[in-house]
């Protein structure tokens, strides 16, 4: 469903991804870990080229996306993704937040999109909130709109970029919660975490990526109880 | 001093019809200006480095030189390509225009880039265009915050517009100059055309900041009247 054959990046002089080569199957969790600065947000950002590709080959079921000349758009109608910053719209409601893109890209009907919303809401258990500025919400509440939001647009696919890390200790459950019932309804997810627990329970396969490369892939018992290379181990000893 | 009414009241109508004038040429050189100003806002983001020079340097020569030396040549050397006479009026329309365009390219940039990259991001991770995020996400975003620059544009602008008297477009501070040129009279006529700019200003300042607040709590207001109607809808079921 998306293979990455030899991605490189660099900003500038500097190269952030060096070879980055992995296969990612339907209906997957793949959990991506790694010390701070190793490439992993650069990393999922060019699987929906919101950052640009320097060099290799990205494909969404079998689309290239590295080639400028793709429509791009159409290609990220079906990656969602998650920003650890939430990155709602403040100038809408929760409703509205969710219903902009379906419409305005998808042009669905107004009430077709509402449904739609609506019903996601009810699966993240915010459907009272449906009328309030994102503002008024905790940040788990944002959270949530802002998996509902990448949702209503039915991807294929989800990218997650550390959502919980800027949330407060006692929020971080109910958005794994979404995470995992996500997973175990068959979703496809990529997703950038230090929720070691997260990883280990609901992940497919691990990558363990630092200084621009996928260092070691394996099932998560595997990379976490026996790691091989040297560098996953020094870096699980310190987090875990 | 002794301060002579009459002299006030015998020119009061000029005056009012200068300050009339005033405001068009502002108002209209400020709405002309927007849109040039837009044109050429989006021409200096342009990605292409050669493409977007020309609009660079459109801002650097219209904010880097005087109105008043930007008013002659466009009156004395532009205008009469077009119109022979030039009619001071519109040479003094066409340079509060041209000059407020550069200005409010400036504003319409930075409000734009003042929005935060997040939203532009998590809008094309949704698969809108580039059209669409700028129409759904960051202009609306992006016009709150260009209320207040625009509305001191606006108010420079009218201040300004006193330069026309210099080509004699029938402004205020022209028929402020005219009535000191035929009472031999200063305080009068000067005082009465500062105290209309004054009151103008005033009022316009008023004005952006009701318009100010009332985008600022558009949020809030939005959000209680639709509590309303749901209110309402609710009482007929
Ligand atoms: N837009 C950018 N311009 C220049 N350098 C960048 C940019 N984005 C990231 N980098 C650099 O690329 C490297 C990798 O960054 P990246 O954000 O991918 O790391 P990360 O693994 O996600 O780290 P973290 O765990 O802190 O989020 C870092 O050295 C960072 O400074
Ligand atoms: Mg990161």
């Amino acid at each position: 469903m998306i293979s990455v054959k030899n991605l490189k990046k660099s900003f500038g002089e500097l190269e952030v991804l060096k070879d980055i080569n992995v296969e990612i199957q339907e209906k997957e969790v793949v959990v991506v870990i790694g010390p701070s600065g190793s490439g992993k947000s650069t990393f999922i950002r060019c699987l929906n080229r919101i950052e640009d590709i320097t060099d290799g080959h990205v494909y969404i079921e079998g689309t290239d996306i590295s080639n400028k000349k793709v429509n791009i758009n159409k290609v990220r109608t079906d990656v969602g993704m998650v920003f650890q910053q939430f990155n709602l719209f403040p100038h809408k409601t929760v409703l509205q937040n969710i219903m902009l893109s379906p419409m305005v890209v998808r042009k669905w009907k107004k009430k077709e999109a509402e449904n739609k919303a609506l019903a996601l809401l009810r699966k993240v258990g915010l459907e009272d909130k449906a009328h309030v500025y994102p503002d008024s919400l905790s940040g788990g509440q944002k959270q949530r709109v802002a998996i509902a939001r990448a949702l209503c647009m039915e991807p294929k696919v989800m990218l997650f970029d550390e959502p919980t890390s800027a949330l407060d200790p006692e929020m971080v459950g109910e958005v794994l919660e979404v995470m995992k019932q996500l997973a175990q309804e068959g979703m496809t997810m990529i997703v950038v975490t230090h929720e070691m627990g997260f990883a280990r329970e609901v992940g497919d396969r691990v990558l363990f990526m630092d200084g621009g490369y996928i260092v070691e892939e394996a099932k998560p018992e595997e990379i976490f109880s026996n790691p091989k290379e040297e560098r996953t181990q020094a870096f699980l000893s310190k987090v875990l | 001093m002794d301060f002579k009414w009459e002299i006030v009241i015998e020119y009061l109508p000029f005056f009012m019809r200068g300050l009339g004038y005033t405001i068009l040429a502002s108002l209209i050189g400020f709405v002309v200006g927007a849109i040039i100003g837009l044109v050429i806002g989006m021409g200096k983001s342009l990605s292409n480095p050669i493409l977007r020079l020309p609009f660079i340097w459109y801002v650097n020569v219209f904010r880097g030189t005087p109105l008043l030396v930007q008013i002659f040549l466009i009156h004395f050397a532009v205008m009469p390509i077009f119109i022979k006479p030039p009619e001071p009026l519109i040479s003094l329309i066409v340079a509060l225009a041209l000059n407020s365009a550069a200005y409010i390219a400036e504003i319409f940039r930075a409000g734009i880039n003042s929005i935060d990259k997040g939203q532009r991001e998590a809008a094309y991770s949704l698969g809108m265009s580039h059209a669409q995020v700028l129409r759904h996400v960051i202009l609306p975003q992006a016009f709150k915050r260009m209320i207040p620059p625009l509305g001191n544009e606006f108010i420079v602008l009218v201040k300004d517009s006193s330069l026309g008297a210099v080509i004699a477009a029938p402004e205020l501070f022209y028929w402020g100059k005219v009535a000191v040129g035929s009472y031999s009279r200063v305080w009068e006529p000067y005082l009465s055309v500062a105290v209309l700019y004054f009151v103008v200003c005033l009022v316009l300042s008023y004005v952006q900041s009701f318009l100010e607040r009332k985008y600022a709590t558009d949020d809030q207001r939005k959000k209680s009247k639709k509590v309303v109607r749901r209110a309402r809808g609710a009482e007929g079921h």
